[in-house]
């Protein structure tokens, strides 16, 4: 018969009404992220970061700024470790390639800000509310050495036990 | 109220500045209605529809969304209106304000309670028909002025569809008119409700209706004409600022008077069933003209758009010959003089069956062919006629 399968049609989105909606209310509620996602607040571990500036050769956009001097001891002291996240496109290149693994990547994204200028994060704000994502760094195997820190943030983050250690 | 200032009036002043007066009143009263319920209308749809796609609609702006049509005004009023350069300037400016002027039009004469029309006059029906059908010419009017071809097809697409769609609107209205014998819309509403409301008597009637109307608005299925993914905006393409708020405003406004046109013949108009007149029956109307601004909403919601051919083989090849299969039945039924219990029965069971034989004669698509035969025959063609 013609247009009874529009009433059905219309039966359905009708108890369509009584269904709960599925809008996630964003500031109240917030996205359940997977743990490999990759975000914007990146997580700097300064006592491990030798200043070698291979994740600002790495990156594509040009976001890292980093400004060194050298100490008495030989190592380098620095001053200045800016990322741009307005630039940033989230291709995880500069936490890939640092040797000594001091930058990871959260899994914030609102970072949001009125300006340029706040987009920009400097070295005292890095890794201040870092989610650690476990894209780059997944937290079982094959780790380099002086894991403490990082795990301890990775716990703070996550609120999850220090996974196991890895058979060399 | 009325007979307040009537009674201040009549003994100091000649006539017709009672009337002035009076009308004055009226008009204020309606216009403020007609706005207030422009707003709801925009919430309602809003949310409405958001609840029919089961996510909810704006609920930021305001407590549950309650500004948000306020918001939108805003944002319409604030931006900048381009009037192209070469358009025909005095019919692009006064399109939109021809377009509003129709739909508010018809909230003059229906009865909003008893003894409470604006204009009450004997013809009604024809009064709703008429304006109705001047409401093409200031479609066309704007998309002609833009300038643009595809507006100026849009606006073709708009009267083509219009038209075509106001021959089953009207004629639909017969049978209606067939079972009341009177075109004066106070006397159909009492009518109903001594008899029964027509959407009982009069079921086919009240669904071509319905079709008809929802074609004429506009309104998705039948959007053809200004779907925002078609002909990007159809006729009211370069139309931006306070104008493109007159046709925002004109559309729903339209859509208003065409629900509250469906009250007053399909559904009683203020009437309400027998005890429940605690209520004021205007309160009755403006509750089943939301419900049925809900249905629209309803429709939007599910139904995918119609191409524009198959809008116009559905107007001329289907819903025209039921009409006039509806009217022939319905004076068939006044001539025995049956009354309004068999008129419902009969009614009702003669629409399904007719529907369902008119299908069988007039196939919109051309010739019904059974699958497997299609496949078989195309199958055993050679490749170089396979193009048949």
């Amino acid at each position: 018969m013609y247009g009874l399968g529009i009433a059905k049609g219309m039966l359905v989105v009708l108890k369509h009404i009584f269904r709960k909606p599925i809008t996630q209310q964003y500031p109240e509620e917030h996205v359940v992220l997977a743990p490999r996602f990759r975000g914007y607040d990146f997580a700097w571990v300064e006592s491990r970061c030798t200043g070698c500036a291979t994740c600002a050769k790495a990156c594509p956009q040009g976001c890292i700024d980093i400004v060194t001097h050298p100490k008495e001891d030989g190592r380098y002291a620095i001053d200045k470790f800016d990322i741009d996240t307005g630039l940033c496109m989230i291709c995880g290149l500069c936490v890939e390639v640092c040797p000594y693994d001091a930058l990871f990547m959260g899994r914030g994204f609102d970072l949001s800000s009125y300006n340029r200028w706040d987009l920009v994060v400097h070295k005292d704000d890095i890794g201040n509310r870092p989610q650690l994502s476990a894209y780059f760094r997944p937290p079982f195997g094959g780790q380099s050495a002086n894991r403490e820190d990082v795990d301890g943030l990775y716990q703070a983050s996550t609120g999850q036990p220090k996974p196991e250690e890895a058979k060399p | 109220m009325q007979e307040l200032i009537l009674s201040m009036l009549v003994g100091r002043a000649p006539d017709w500045v009672v009337v002035f007066v009076t009308s004055l009143l009226g008009v204020v009263a309606i216009f403020t209605f007609v706005i207030f319920s422009n707003l709801a209308a925009v919430w309602i749809e809003r949310r409405l529809l958001g609840r029919f796609q089961i996510r909810s609609g704006p609920n930021r702006t305001g407590p549950e969304g309650l500004l948000q049509p306020l918001a939108d005004a805003l944002k319409v009023v604030g931006k900048e209106a381009i009037m192209p350069f070469a358009v025909d300037k005095w019919v692009y400016l006064a399109a939109p304000a021809a377009v509003f002027a129709p739909a508010i039009l018809s909230f003059a004469v229906i009865p909003y309670a008893p003894g409470l029309t604006l204009l009450n006059i004997d013809v009604g029906i024809l009064f709703l028909g008429a304006v109705g059908s001047v409401g093409v010419v200031p479609i066309f009017m704007a998309g002609w002025s833009s300038n643009n071809k595809y507006s100026l097809l849009g606006a073709m697409r708009a009267i083509a569809v219009t038209v075509s769609y106001e021959i089953p609107l009207i004629l639909s209205l017969i049978g209606i008119l067939v079972l009341g014998a009177t075109l004066h819309l106070e006397t159909l509403v009492e009518y109903q409700i001594e008899h029964g409301w027509f959407l009982f008597l009069q079921p086919l009637a009240f669904i071509i209706f319905f079709i008809a109307g929802s074609a004429e608005l506009n309104r998705t299925p039948t959007d053809i004409m200004e779907g925002e993914s078609e002909l990007t905006a159809g006729f009211h393409t370069e139309y931006s600022g306070f104008k493109f708020t007159l046709f925002y405003l004109a559309e729903y406004t339209h859509v208003l008077a065409f629900s509250a046109v469906i009250v007053t013949l399909f559904m009683g108009g203020w009437g309400s069933g027998p005890g429940l007149d605690l209520i004021p029956p205007a309160l009755w109307f403006a509750a089943k003209m939301y419900l049925i601004f809900c249905v629209f909403v309803w429709t939007r919601a599910t139904l995918p758009r119609m191409r524009i051919d198959q809008l116009m083989g559905f107007a001329w090849k289907f819903l025209i010959p039921l009409t006039l299969m509806n009217i022939l039945i319905t004076a068939i039924e006044v001539y025995v003089g049956l009354a309004s219990i068999p008129i419902f029965l009969i009614n009702t069971v003669l629409a399904a069956v007719l529907v369902v034989l008119w299908t069988r004669v007039v196939s919109v698509r051309g010739v019904a062919v059974n699958r497997s035969e299609y496949v078989a025959r195309m199958m055993s063609q050679p490749t170089g006629q396979a193009g048949r």
